[in-house]
């Protein structure tokens, strides 16, 4: 390549990929800026684009004045217990779906698509009349359950195609090692699957973790998530926006770097099935 | 070997053992038990329940109406509002998302030495929680001292500040803006996988051919990528159409009735009123109309399932 053929490249494809990026990262670190302006300066001149007045203020506020931590707790509780409901009873489906031809095999495979499509809405105001009969409003476990609706089909359909990439003749050798079908399962097609198994696992929790509405109707007084918690930093009289914006900062932490580390497998899994077609 | 597998599979005359046939039900159930009870009951009772009136707070009023929940939609004046709304919403936001998701997957197919980074930084709207995407673009938004009127007003843009999320007329557009922004790294990501797709020996016979990039964008990408955008934009669709905690938290629906969609209606009615018979008479009639995007997607996904 010639000079002049990189200066064209600069013009034509990093100028406008930094003014994408731009697009795309400048609300949050707006909203970042916003966190490290402490409240007086924030009414008095706006958010500080130096250094010089940047503080920790609002974080330390947020841990002193609010239960933010404990909002975290509950999050963490309820992330990863959907992650292990989601993925231990999805394991043997996906198995069973990528190793058997049995009869009823499409349906059920239908109806695990289908689920992913309901609208939150109609399955929100059923789930809260029957866990307000069934006492568990409120609970860590209620809230594993709603957040299960989404990450069970998920993580059927995601590990389904991640074991249907292992060879059949694997386990099939285990078997006539003496295996039984379910020794094969834990013994070779697990270990081999468990990459897919653990981004399957991440992207569950980067969703519950991230969940709001399920949160705020079937939650919300004992057990309070960082996404509910967020909202409740909006003052009665007036929006502390520094405070709000520390809050929204260490809530959407977590999920963030978690993405970012697996984003490459996860989107390879994610798009397989897109690019396929 | 390859003669054990054949002898064991279903299709030959020596059928398997009982046990082995009902091996993979086995398997099956922990997931379908669950989801029984955690989506199909439910389900069902929604249904039920658009069947009466019922007032959460006042249970002993429940009283059975038959279909008296649906025919009051059809004479409620807000239920068409937000019908126009959903259809809006849909309208403008996918294709928008499509748009710049194409756009910036077409920049990152390019060689360019940060591109690694660029696709991380990009996708970052994509990981973050939707409440607070929703409180962030308020703050930007904020008519007093968000930072949108500020750069419009020193750009001589606008003269005077605008309340976006205040005024009815500029209120549903302002959160199809954020949700475009939510929603585009997905476009982006699948569209790239997309591209990468596509042989290279494709664009260089069409070079040496002498077909200007145009005409290459159009007779090489477009038909690579098509599979990818129908799949990306019936999913996007059937997503978009449900998403309502953005809107929740921006506008709650307002001013007004400026920014109910279907199911945030269906919410709000149940949530603020605890009209639940209504509500869920508002939720299932949306989920009806919304059957038959998920229809179009569920035939397209079987068929590769197929293979």
């Amino acid at each position: 390549m010639t000079k002049p053929s990189t200066l064209r490249r600069i013009m034509t494809t990093d100028l406008p990929v930094l003014l994408i990026v731009l697009f795309a990262m400048g609300p949050f670190a707006w909203i970042i800026l916003t966190s490290l302006t402490p409240s007086r300066v924030l009414d008095a001149t706006g958010v500080s684009l130096s250094p010089s007045g940047w503080s920790l203020d609002n974080y330390a506020r947020l841990l002193r004045q609010t239960s933010f931590l404990g909002n975290m707790l509950d999050s963490l509780i309820i992330a990863g217990g959907t992650v292990v409901l989601g993925l231990v009873v999805s394991v043997t489906a996906a198995y069973a779906f990528s190793r058997f031809r049995f009869a009823g095999r499409k349906l059920f495979m239908l109806q695990f698509l289908l689920i992913n499509m309901f609208p939150v809405v109609l399955l929100i105001l059923p789930l809260f009349m029957v866990m307000r009969k069934a006492g568990i409003l409120d609970t860590h476990f209620g809230l594993i359950l709603a957040n299960s609706t989404v990450a069970i089909p998920f993580a059927v359909w995601m590990l389904t195609s991640y074991i249907g990439a292992i060879p059949k003749s694997l386990d099939e050798a285990a078997m006539i090692d003496g295996c039984s079908r379910l020794t094969a399962l834990r013994r070779v097609v697990l270990p081999l699957t468990m990459p897919g198994i653990i981004s399957t696992g991440i992207y569950i929790f980067i969703t519950a973790w991230n969940e709001y509405l399920y949160a705020l109707t079937l939650g919300g007084r004992n057990v309070r998530p960082v996404t509910v918690a967020i909202q409740t930093l909006i003052g009665e009289y007036q929006i502390e926006w520094g405070l709000l914006a520390a809050g929204a900062v260490v809530g959407a932490m977590p999920a963030t770097l978690l993405f970012l580390i697996v984003q490459r497998r996860l989107i390879g899994g994610l798009t397989q099935g897109a690019v396929k077609g | 070997m390859l003669t054990t597998a054949k002898t064991l599979s279903p299709g030959t005359k020596i059928s398997p053992p009982l046990s082995a046939r009902l091996m993979p039900y086995a398997l099956l159930a922990p997931a379908f038990v669950v989801t029984l009870f955690i989506v199909f009951f439910p389900m069902v009772q929604a249904v039920y329940t658009s069947f009466f009136d019922l007032i959460l707070w006042k249970p002993n009023a429940s009283r059975f109406v038959g279909f008296g929940n649906y025919i009051k939609l059809f004479g409620d004046k807000v239920f068409w509002i937000s019908l126009g709304h959903t259809a809006l919403w849909i309208g403008l936001t996918v294709p928008l998302q499509m748009a710049l998701g194409l756009v910036t997957a077409l920049l990152l197919n390019r060689e360019f030495p940060w591109r690694g980074l660029a696709r991380a930084m990009i996708i970052i709207p994509w990981a973050l929680p939707s409440v607070v995407i929703a409180l962030m673009w308020r703050w930007i938004y904020d008519p007093n001292t968000g930072v949108l009127n500020d750069i419009l007003i020193y750009l001589s843009v606008v003269q005077q500040a605008v309340p976006w999320l205040a005024d009815p007329d500029l209120a549903l557009y302002a959160i199809i803006a954020t949700l475009t922004w939510q929603g585009f790294p997905f476009f982006a990501v699948m569209i790239l996988a997309g591209l990468q797709g596509i042989p290279k020996s494709q664009y260089e016979a069409a070079s040496i051919d002498g077909a200007s990039s145009w005409r290459q964008f159009l007779h090489i990408t477009l038909p690579g990528i098509a599979p990818v955008l129908g799949t990306a934009g019936l999913l996007r669709v059937i997503w978009v159409a449900n998403s309502m905690d953005v809107i929740f938290v921006m506008t709650g629906g307002g001013p007004g009735y400026a920014t109910h969609t279907l199911p945030l209606y269906a919410f709000v009615k149940a949530r603020q009123n605890l009209d639940f018979g209504y509500g869920t008479s508002i939720a299932v009639t949306f989920t009806i109309l919304l059957g038959a995007v998920v229809a179009l997607y569920l035939v397209r996904t079987m068929r590769e399932v197929e293979r």
